[in-house]
């Protein structure tokens, strides 16, 4: 469970050495877009002995690898051996980029003795939005991330600070994510000093279900942490709810400032609690 | 002669070059040299020594890099040597 994932430039030993004291949920370690190609082999080191030296690291360890097509993804995989590594990034996942992962990540873990990789499929094409049911349904994959700048290149399209043009794929993410019980990630917001456009932007993607977003700076975190966790009236309704289901043991439904409550209700008061400790608001 | 180099000249990194040589050398430059030169000197000691190279010289500018941001620039730098 997380609401925040910040991108870290992998080649960046300033942000990287402050990794672990950022707001953040967790941290993308990212070897893709941030890096230029003629750093690749850089940021590969720098990260891989960052997550090795024995210093204290995030609490939830994510890395970007290169596309599964890409001359670096066989050398990017090699970092999961340091063993400190949560999640698997994979970026432009289609089916059959995700296969190959799979096959990948399959072998290494036999030959090196490591446990299975869990992976977060970042989707950025029609194509991915198109085979994202499938995509959700895979036992690796425990959250899909939205990258909304690739998809509107790929449908030739502009983003807009509404995300109308984005709506479908939204819903299309968070959709497959439910029906899974895996967790959606919002597309992060590119535009770093507009906390109020930022605001709106983390408002409309919780509203339509989401239940975290990326960031691509430290100062969005705030704000998106904020938003994405239990307000403080949702977690006094849950408290109610759970103390009333205690005292009416054995009764389907009851009554709460005069609304029925029932099962969905007592379920999402138990995911509120959840999420409040989890976050540490209670 | 073979050279690599690796890093930056900014904060909190360090740009290091590996040239060929008929002995070992290491020049440090460091912002906090007054403070840290022995343990950079032997974060790149150690380094050298885990990847078996040496007749190397190592110039070091370091803007307060780490040392396992200082060893992994060292490690990249040789890579490109060679």
């Amino acid at each position: 469970m997380f609401r925040s994932l910040l991108f870290i430039p992998g080649n960046n030993p300033s942000m990287i050495q402050n990794a672990d004291i950022f707001m953040a949920d967790g941290i993308i370690f990212d070897l893709e877009d941030s890096v230029d190609i003629s750093e690749k082999d850089n940021a590969r080191n720098l990260i891989y002995n960052y997550l090795t030296d024995g210093t204290t690291h995030p609490s939830l360890v994510v890395l970007r690898i290169n596309p599964v097509d890409s001359d670096f993804f066989e050398k990017d995989l090699k970092l999961i051996n340091c063993n400190k590594i949560d999640y698997i990034l994979l970026p432009k996942t289609e089916i059959k980029s995700l296969m190959k992962l799979e096959d990948r990540l399959q072998k290494i873990e036999e030959a090196c003795g490591l446990k299975a990789l869990k992976i977060i499929a970042l989707v950025e094409s029609a194509k991915s939005i198109i085979e994202i049911d499938e995509i959700a349904k895979h036992n690796r994959v425990e959250a899909i991330l939205l990258g909304a700048e690739d998809l509107c290149n790929d449908l030739e399209i502009s983003r807009s600070n509404q995300g109308q043009e984005i709506l479908f794929a939204r819903s299309k993410v968070i959709y497959a994510c439910a029906s899974n019980n895996i967790i959606s990630i919002d597309t992060p917001n590119t535009n770093i000093n507009d906390e109020k456009l930022l605001e709106e932007d983390c408002l409309i993607a919780k509203n339509l279900g989401m239940k975290a977003k990326t960031s691509i700076h430290p100062s969005q975190l705030d704000i998106i942490n904020n938003i994405f966790s239990p307000s403080i009236e949702e977690i006094d309704w849950a408290k109610k709810v759970i103390e009333l289901k205690n005292i009416n043991k054995g009764k389907g439904a009851f009554s709460l400032n005069g609304k029925m409550i029932d099962k969905p209700l007592i379920l999402k008061a138990e995911k509120i609690i959840e999420k409040a400790k989890k976050y540490k608001l209670i | 002669m073979k050279v690599g180099t690796a890093g930056s000249k900014e904060s909190n990194d360090c740009f290091i070059t590996v040239k060929e040589s008929n002995d070992t050398k290491i020049i440090i430059e460091s912002i906090v040299a007054a403070f840290f030169y022995d343990q950079i000197k032997a974060t790149i000691e150690e380094t050298l020594k885990e990847l078996e190279v040496s007749n190397v010289i190592v110039v070091v500018e370091d803007k307060g890099a780490l040392d396992y941001t200082i060893k992994s620039r060292l490690i990249s730098a040789i890579k490109r040597m060679r």
